[in-house]
């Protein structure tokens, strides 16, 4: 702990992941996110852990489903198409209650697409992907340091709400080098047994981990119950960082990959005397409801500039809290191609 | 006097729930034949059964073990999550012939292949009971269905799938065995082989199933015990029962 050490985003996810206490990863090969599975099958047999390469997502995911039904941390790690063939599991994870971490480096689509960084999964991972009311906890990590820091929240949310939390990094964060530190090193061991879990009914009662539920009143009151705990997440999970919105004529809300290239872009303006800001949601699922309406009553705020690497999907969550009140616009990149803050600016500049 | 001396009684692993079973079906002979043998094995604290989705997805009620129920199909990938975290309890999945011989293919035959310490109970009956009686993987050539309603075409709809002559070409699993419960001395043999299966796993050989050919008399629109002959005078003829694979020590 304290040392900075130089690494590839891919590869601090699976260090993170180790230090937060996690021993299980299943996975299947995918662009642009082989050096997380690499390197876990490296690394986790010198703690003690298990890798296991699967057969397919479909596979990998419902190996999570086992691991975390045992009681264990257990983490996944693919890219969009890959994430797609996971969703059946991960609503069986919502359903059943279970916590996992899945690790969505994104690239671009629909389809095969392409493998060059994309934040085009937002709908996906925030607005449910498989099947049912179910909600996911959805991470967006900016730059490598926050990437391992964001590994050991999401095991933790996991674990406290009994549910599955996706880190949403994109090929560019999974593919480039920063010096990055561990504050954290857990040991399994020292971790809260999980009272639930399904590992044989020694001096207890039967565990049964389930979704099933053939009574129409059964299932409503269960959904009941997972909409109560959503609620609670969402009033006090959310994470958000506001960067010089008190006194910004115009708003840029962005996370992750734009969100770095924006706070360079805010940084840039500034200095040639413009006002701008920037929201940059770190929770996308617990939506950062708050930090937007506050700069929607800011009167120094005229606008707001939704600024992603799709077509425009967390667009819609910003529309959602700013509800006409102020004009919101859009810019995005698409394909996999990375905006610079250059391109940012000029567009920013041409409504100023 | 003579001396009462208890002979038999029903296993505590089974639970008195009321079943949802159609009358006939063999599912519960092969419950209680799991339960008897973990039961005798002295695994009932240290086990857990994954169950698929079928018709036995409702046995997340009927065993008084930890129970886990799995996605359509993926029972032997919870299974290997569930072994893999818990190497010294034993895991088994309990799947029915759509969940296992169809959507779930890959899964068994990779879990097969990783020789997994897992022990699968496939109870095939040639048909999608659960769903109302569609063609299954397993489905005889000449049986009609809701999906095969003029018989089973192997020109159009292919053949069969004999799952135990397919594993049993991997290296992974240390028992392969296919049995009946149409007789009395059938289930005895199916009994002897689930055990076989559970002691593959508990000396950690590797990966064990056993097929048991079953019956499903409400959607092949056949009496119970017409069902029971039917095993017999067609189902056998086409899946041979037997050990197909048993490795040394076993």
């Amino acid at each position: 702990m304290g040392d900075k050490i130089l690494m590839k985003g891919a590869e601090v996810i699976g260090e993170a992941a180790v230090k937060a206490g996690c021993r299980l990863f299943f996975g299947y090969p995918i662009t642009p996110q082989n050096e997380a599975p690499a390197y876990m099958a490296k690394r986790l047999p010198e703690v003690g852990g298990t890798f296991v390469q699967a057969e397919s997502e479909v596979a990998a995911i419902n190996m999570l489903y086992g691991a975390s039904a045992a009681g264990h941390r257990v983490m996944t790690s693919s890219s969009s198409p890959g994430i797609s063939l996971m969703m059946e599991g991960i609503s069986y994870c919502a359903g059943s209650e279970l916590p996992i971490v899945i690790v969505n480096v994104m690239r671009g689509g629909p389809g095969l697409g392409g493998i060059g960084p994309s934040q085009s999964d937002y709908f996906q991972s925030t607005k449910g992907g498989g099947h049912g009311d179910y909600r996911m906890i959805t991470l967006a990590p900016t730059n490598l340091q926050e990437q391992a820091d964001l590994m050991k929240t999401a095991f933790d949310l996991a674990d406290l709400y009994r549910i599955p939390v996706m880190v949403l990094s994109d090929g560019l964060l999974g593919q480039i080098m920063e010096a990055v530190e561990f504050n954290f090193d857990i040991d399994p061991a020292s971790l809260p047994n999980k009272e639930w879990a399904a590992n044989g009914r020694k001096n207890r009662e039967k565990h049964l981990i389930n979704s099933l539920d053939l009574d129409l009143d059964g299932l409503e009151h269960h959904n009941e119950k997972l909409q109560a705990r959503y609620k609670k997440i969402e009033e006090n999970e959310v994470l958000c960082e506001d960067f010089l919105v008190d006194d910004a004529k115009i708003v840029i809300v962005a996370y992750g990959t734009t969100a770095r290239i924006a706070k360079t872009a805010v940084e840039m303006m500034r200095e040639e005397g413009y006002k701008v800001g920037l929201i940059r949601p770190i929770t996308l699922w617990p939506f950062p409801v708050k930090n937007i309406q506050k700069s929607v009553q800011n009167s120094a705020t005229e606008s707001f500039y939704v600024f992603e690497m799709n077509a425009g999907q967390m667009l819609e969550d910003v529309q959602i809290v700013v509800n006409g009140k102020k004009p919101i616009r859009f810019f995005g990149r698409m394909g996999g191609n990375v905006p610079s803050p250059i391109e940012l600016i000029s567009k920013i500049k041409e409504i100023y | 006097m003579n001396e009462m001396k208890q002979i038999f009684k029903v296993t505590p692993l089974l639970s008195k729930t009321k079943r949802s079973y159609c009358p006939g079906c063999t599912h519960g002979v092969i419950h209680r034949l799991v339960c008897e043998v973990i039961e005798e094995l002295d695994q009932y604290e240290n086990s857990v059964i994954v169950v698929p989705v079928g018709c036995s997805t409702l046995a997340i009620h009927y065993f008084e073990m930890d129970t886990v129920q799995a996605a359509h199909g993926r029972a032997p990938a919870v299974a290997t999550g569930m072994k893999r975290a818990m190497p010294d309890k034993t895991i088994f999945t309990y799947q029915g012939d759509g969940d296992l011989a169809s959507i779930g293919t890959a899964e068994i035959v990779h879990a097969a292949t990783r020789g997994e310490k897992i022990t699968t109970i496939f109870v095939n009956n040639g048909i999608y009971g659960m769903t109302g009686g569609q063609m299954a993987p397993t489905t005889l050539e000449g049986w009609k269905t809701e999906t095969s309603p003029y018989g089973r075409d192997v020109n159009k709809e292919g053949y069969p799938i004999r799952i135990c002559e397919m594993l049993s070409q991997l290296n992974g699993p240390a028992y392969i065995a296919r049995t009946s419960v149409h007789n009395p001395a059938n289930i005895v043999k199916t009994k002897k082989a689930i055990r076989k299966a559970f002691k593959a796993q508990l000396n950690n050989l590797g990966f064990s199933l056993v097929e048991i050919l079953s019956t499903c008399p409400t959607n092949w629109g056949l009496k119970p015990v017409d069902s029971l002959k039917r095993i017999e005078n067609e189902t056998m003829n086409y899946y041979p029962l037997g050990e197909f694979k048993s490795v040394e020590g076993l």
